[in-house]
């Protein structure tokens, strides 16, 4: 039962490490801060639980499990907090997004509303 | 009243969870503090619908596993961008509408659009949010609605 449990917990620690390298990666390889935000992200939810999950089941039905189980929540809450007011942040100091930076040199919040326009009329 | 009952026992369960020590002087302790803490939240009227949802009690776990399952098919899809390269993304800017009624419910949309990888909640005025989407697949899916249309059942 033991073995199996490590298995286990050795498989979620390992694709949970992978998923973190990936994030890295992307972070590195992406073009712009704001896709770059998008690789981070992967680190923050999938990276950052597996591995929780992983050492979850390192831990059993101990006192540790559901102090586990608060740090996967609330790294999901503040993870997804910080990214939202960075990503506001780079937007109001005046960083363009790649593709609104190819349209044209408009005010942020002009340019938004015509590629919005855009994406919509053209998705359906 | 309701609301006070309900922070006294999340602090609770938060400081049992924690603590791991169970002698009478601590539990006396513990009882001390969560008191004065849910007191003090009282007197500072900030006890309501907003930072105890109660009413999302029994909606919101299920809408939870659905968000799960979500984010694990997005992280997926944005792996499979990194591994494959820059030429693989095409990040756009859409604007979405929220419907739902409550502030808080608004804030549940936009934070699990930014938990999702793939999509960034950039800007919120009123009940447009403007989001940065990483492929055009990931903002259509967005733009599909369904995930507004299960916060607003959250709502209830």
């Amino acid at each position: 039962m033991d073995i199996l449990f490590d298995i286990i917990s050795w498989i979620f620690l390992v694709s949970g490490s992978f998923f973190c390298l990936t994030g890295a990666i992307g972070l590195l390889r992406f073009p712009d801060f704001f896709s770059r935000i998008h690789a981070a992200s992967i680190t923050d939810t999938l990276g950052a639980g597996l591995i929780l999950v992983g050492l979850m089941f390192q831990a059993g039905w101990t006192l540790t499990l559901p102090k586990l189980i608060l740090i996967l929540l609330f790294s999901l809450l503040a993870g997804t907090t910080a990214s939202h007011a960075m990503a506001k942040a780079a937007l109001k100091s005046g960083l363009q997004p790649l593709e609104v930076q190819k349209d044209n040199g408009k005010a942020p919040e002009e340019s938004i509303g015509t590629t919005d326009e855009g994406a919509l009329s053209s998705k359906p | 009243m309701r609301h006070v009952l309900a922070l006294s026992a999340t602090l609770s369960f938060f400081w049992l969870v924690n603590s791991g020590h169970y002698t009478p002087l601590l539990l006396f302790f513990m009882v001390v503090s969560v008191l004065s803490v849910a007191a003090l939240c009282h007197y500072m009227d900030v006890l309501d619908g907003e930072s105890q949802p109660l009413n999302l009690t029994f909606t919101l776990p299920g809408y939870l596993l659905w968000l799960f399952r979500e984010v694990i098919l997005a992280n997926i899809a944005v792996a499979r961008c990194v591994w494959l390269g820059t030429s693989s993304i095409s990040p756009c800017v859409i604007t979405v509408t929220a419907n739902q009624k409550s502030d808080l419910g608004i804030v549940i949309y936009a934070n699990s659009i930014t938990l999702t990888p793939g999509t960034v909640s950039i800007d919120l005025n009123e009940n447009h949010i403007v989001v940065h989407a990483l492929t055009g697949e990931a903002a259509a899916d967005l733009l599909g609605g369904e995930m507004d249309r299960r916060v607003c059942r959250v709502e209830g």
